[in-house]
């Protein structure tokens, strides 16, 4: 089964630089030999030397969440960031989104630089976090209506969107004028998951989208996210502790300890490459206890607050 | 799409949201009104019980407006407090909206919500007492509400800062904004009564104005055209205060950004 949204429009050139990204099948292949006269493919995302530090009270010692980070992710891509709790990934997330100033390097998204041109990028991206945020006491599609007249959409035309998302991922039309706060953990997460697609984002930003669902929920939202990679020209991040999750959906993988990148590939170039140069089984687990030294259960620090940390 | 259209579009966005959570939290409309309407009600019985029947015009008009003020901003500083406990205020502040369509939004909505709210405590009040207004010029307490509101929606966006800096405590902050404004403004007293540095003060509160043009429209029927030195200085303020708080407001977003501020939790 495929969902059959619009035709995505086109990604606006807004701001000072024609930075209109280049067509999907160039930006994949890049540009062939003699064609000299084509611009070299923008990256969907550009990380560059990115650092995020936070000090938190006088006494204790200031964190560095994301740590010289650099990425490169091509359009089209299903990008995965794999870390333990505390990694730095939401907050690397929360860097592109423009919910974070950046402290030192740069951030480009489809070759619009995140700080000068907020505005574009803003128009661009869309981020769905692992708690599904709403009005709860509005129903979802209040909630959509709101999110898509933000982003200067027409509220007709985005129901029309959002009833065949939200069919697509098995909720009903009877349950979009009833309260949020009425529906299940999984149920919610796949009206976030709708809230974000609704307004086209080229570039998708899913931070732990499948963490804490039911098995089920989870399965549907990680068949969705396959699904998108035909039926939608989106670039997706995604950001997971679940490592059947990231072989399952990610083109690349980086894995991020600390805030640190400590490897980064595909994960069958990952796999191989740790069964052949240090002798470990070939799975993901063996590859992230190779570069992280640790189980992708434990924690990074123990969270003394007890704060539950997206 | 023009980009004012476009912005005019995103803000409707905020005042649709905040009717239809009106709409939900209806329950809490008539508690709220209620409680309205029963403080109004006990402080304009001073008044009565004084026998005085200027001091109960007074004190009801300090009255409606002190609720008038208060919702105003409650509802912008609930702005950032309210979509930080539902933890929509991150999906709010990536939307490609500008800061200023968001402000305009809330306070547009805040503005409508708090006429027709306290326009029914005005009612209430005034069939309670058997008030004749027959002799009130309504058009420049209409004028007065209008123009003054100008200069607290810029009050309000400041006040709308607090709780994005002060991640715990910051909406009960602006409690504090509101009662010294309570204090040197004439809400129930003639400023004439305040020690001369409290008066200065005084002067630079919007309050002051709004209130006096009100009371004087609804108690001694006086026409807007001559009220012109109340007029001016809301005026002036408006044209001070909004930007200001604009400005305010984007500097500390800013700042909520570069500590992490604008998540849920801590
Ligand atoms: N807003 C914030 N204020 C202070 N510290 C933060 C904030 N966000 C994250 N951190 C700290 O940065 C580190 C990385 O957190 P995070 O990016 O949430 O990791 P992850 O998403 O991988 O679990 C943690 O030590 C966390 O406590
Ligand atoms: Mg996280």
């Amino acid at each position: 089964m495929t969902i059959s949204l619009e035709p995505r429009p086109a990604i606006p050139t807004l701001g000072r630089e024609p930075a209109t990204p280049a067509p999907v099948d160039q930006a994949v292949s890049g540009p062939s030999a003699g064609e000299q006269h084509l611009r070299p493919a923008v990256a969907a995302l550009l990380v560059d030397h990115v650092t995020k530090r936070f000090v938190v009270g006088r006494k204790r010692k200031p964190v560095d969440a994301v740590d010289d980070v650099s990425l490169r992710i091509e359009r089209g891509e299903i990008y995965g960031i794999l870390g333990a709790n505390g990694s730095g990934k939401s907050t690397l997330i929360r860097l592109v989104s423009t919910l974070l100033t950046i402290d030192s390097g740069r951030v480009e998204v489809f070759g619009h630089d995140i700080e000068r041109e907020e505005m574009a990028v803003k128009r661009l991206i869309n981020r769905v976090s692992v708690d599904a945020a709403f009005f709860k006491k509005l129903s979802p599609w209040e909630n959509l209506v709101y999110a898509a007249r933000l982003y200067g959409l027409d509220a007709g035309h985005a129901h029309a969107d959002a009833v065949r998302i939200l069919t697509r991922l098995g909720i009903g039309r009877s349950r979009m004028g009833r309260p949020v706060e009425q529906m299940s953990r999984g149920m919610q997460q796949k009206v976030a998951i709708a809230r974000a697609l609704l307004t086209s984002p080229t570039l998708l930003l899913l931070d732990e989208p499948t963490t804490g669902l039911d098995p089920r929920s989870k399965l549907d939202v990680q068949s969705f996210i396959e699904e998108l990679r035909h039926s939608h020209d989106a670039t997706i991040v995604l950001t997971t502790h679940d490592l059947d999750e990231a072989a399952r959906l990610c083109d690349r993988l980086a894995i991020l300890n600390e805030g640190r990148i400590v490897t980064e590939g595909t994960p069958a170039a990952l796999i191989e490459q740790v069964a052949r140069e240090h002798g470990q089984p070939p799975t993901l687990e063996s590859v992230f206890m190779t570069y992280t030294g640790r189980s992708l259960d434990e924690d990074v620090e123990e969270n003394a607050s007890g704060e539950d940390d997206d | 799409m023009t980009v004012v259209a476009r912005e005019l579009k995103a803000s409707f966005a905020f005042v649709e949201r905040n009717f239809n959570l009106t709409k939900r939290y209806w329950g809490w409309e008539l508690a709220w009104l209620t409680y309205g309407v029963a403080g109004a009600l006990s402080i304009t019985l001073i008044g009565a019980d004084q026998g005085d029947r200027r001091l109960l015009l007074t004190l009801m008009i300090g009255a409606i407006f002190w609720n008038y003020l208060g919702i105003l901003f409650e509802i912008l500083a609930d702005t950032i407090q309210w979509e930080r406990w539902e933890g929509t205020l991150e999906y709010t502040m990536m939307a490609p909206v500008r800061r200023y369509t968001q402000l305009l939004g809330s306070a547009v909505y805040a503005v409508v919500y708090g006429l027709v709210y306290t326009t029914f405590i005005l009612i209430v009040l005034v069939l309670f007492f058997g008030i004749d207004l027959s002799r009130a010029d309504l058009g420049t307490t209409a004028v007065f509400m209008l123009i003054g509101s100008l200069s607290f929606v810029g009050i309000g966006m400041m006040a709308a800062i607090l709780p994005l800096i002060y991640v715990e405590r910051g909406a009960q902050m602006t409690f504090v904004l509101q009662s010294l404004l309570l204090l040197v403004s004439g809400v129930y007293y003639s400023i004439d009564i305040l020690p001369g540095w409290m008066q200065l003060i005084s002067r630079f509160s919007p309050a002051t104005y709004i209130l006096d043009g009100v009371r004087r429209g609804l108690i001694d029927g006086m026409p807007v055209t001559s009220l012109w030195h109340d007029v001016w200085p809301l005026l002036v303020m408006a044209l001070v205060l909004i930007p200001l708080g604009v400005w305010a407001f984007g500097r500390a977003e800013r700042y909520a950004k570069r500590t992490g501020k604008l998540k849920r939790v801590g």
